[in-house]
């Protein structure tokens, strides 16, 4: 009777799903931006894409990492954490330096008039309201806040 | 699209989303009151796809791309759906706060699919 019941992890996720706290906002607005930015993508691929292609691949490019990186927050284990990390990391470089080149050269980007709203990381997001800009700041202190749990996962898988 | 449709749709979907953020805020766990905006919003939401296809045989039809402005409309009509599943999985403060915020994206989404069919930019 005195046998301590054994923590079922794994089926018992709502204990590790609770842990994912203000976490959750973080990956909704991740999921947003990844579907909007790929639909929109795809769209242009299939229609406008010779008008403008470095924006257009660009577009593409970002949505499918931006889909990634909404899974890799969304899922647990180490890999997943390094994911995240990568994705997000590749995201600040993304829209920190197409922002940068689509305020020096804004023919770079600027493609034709079809392509409403340029790529999502020209001049810094400002088309999603500079959110592409702000996520991967606060996705990097949120993965930085789980580290610990990260470390203990593998440690313990 | 209306235009007196599309502000009521922008508003409520705004007030809908604020109001969800702010109860997330309190600690307010999903309720009849945040789920109930958010299927107000997707219900606004299903007005719009059916003024969308009507709109057109009337000869209001789109100025801009018909597809893109679909693929918006879609896409808002899945968030709802998507953050109230979500939410009735897991019950907890940010499953409000997520609500919140899909009804905020679609509220963006509204305006931008409005610049769609009324202005062009060329």
């Amino acid at each position: 009777m005195s046998r301590v019941p054994v923590p079922v992890t794994d089926q018992a996720s709502p204990v590790v799903r609770r842990s994912l706290g203000v976490g959750r906002v973080l990956i909704i607005v991740y999921a947003i931006l990844a579907i909007g930015a790929t639909s929109r993508a795809v769209y242009q691929l299939v229609t406008i894409y010779s008008s403008a292609r470095v924006p257009i691949t660009l577009s593409a490019v970002s949505g499918v990492v931006y889909i990634v990186a909404t899974l890799a927050l969304l899922l647990r284990g180490p890999a997943w954490y390094r994911v995240a990390w990568i994705t997000i990391s590749f995201e600040l470089l993304g829209v920190l330096v197409v922002g940068t080149l689509s305020l020096l050269d804004p023919a770079l980007f600027a493609g034709s008039a079809k392509v409403s709203f340029g790529t999502v990381w020209s001049y810094y997001g400002i088309g999603y309201l500079f959110i592409p800009l702000v996520l991967p700041v606060l996705g990097m202190l949120w993965l930085r806040s789980r580290r610990d749990r990260a470390v203990d996962e593998s440690a313990g898988a | 699209m209306i235009e007196w449709y599309t502000v009521i749709e922008v508003a409520i979907a705004t007030a809908a989303g604020v109001l969800c953020v702010v109860l997330g805020l309190f600690r307010v766990k999903p309720n009849d009151l945040s789920m109930g905006a958010t299927a107000l919003v997707e219900l606004v939401l299903l007005g719009q796809l059916g003024i969308a296809i009507a709109a057109p045989l009337v000869g209001n039809s789109p100025t801009g791309s018909i597809v893109e402005f679909y693929i918006y409309l879609i896409v808002a009509l899945i968030l709802p759906l998507l953050a109230g599943f979500w939410a009735l999985v897991e019950r907890d403060r940010w499953a409000t706060v997520v609500l919140g915020v899909a009804c905020l994206a679609i509220a963006v989404m509204m305006v931008r699919m409005n610049i769609i069919w009324t202005v062009q930019i060329a």
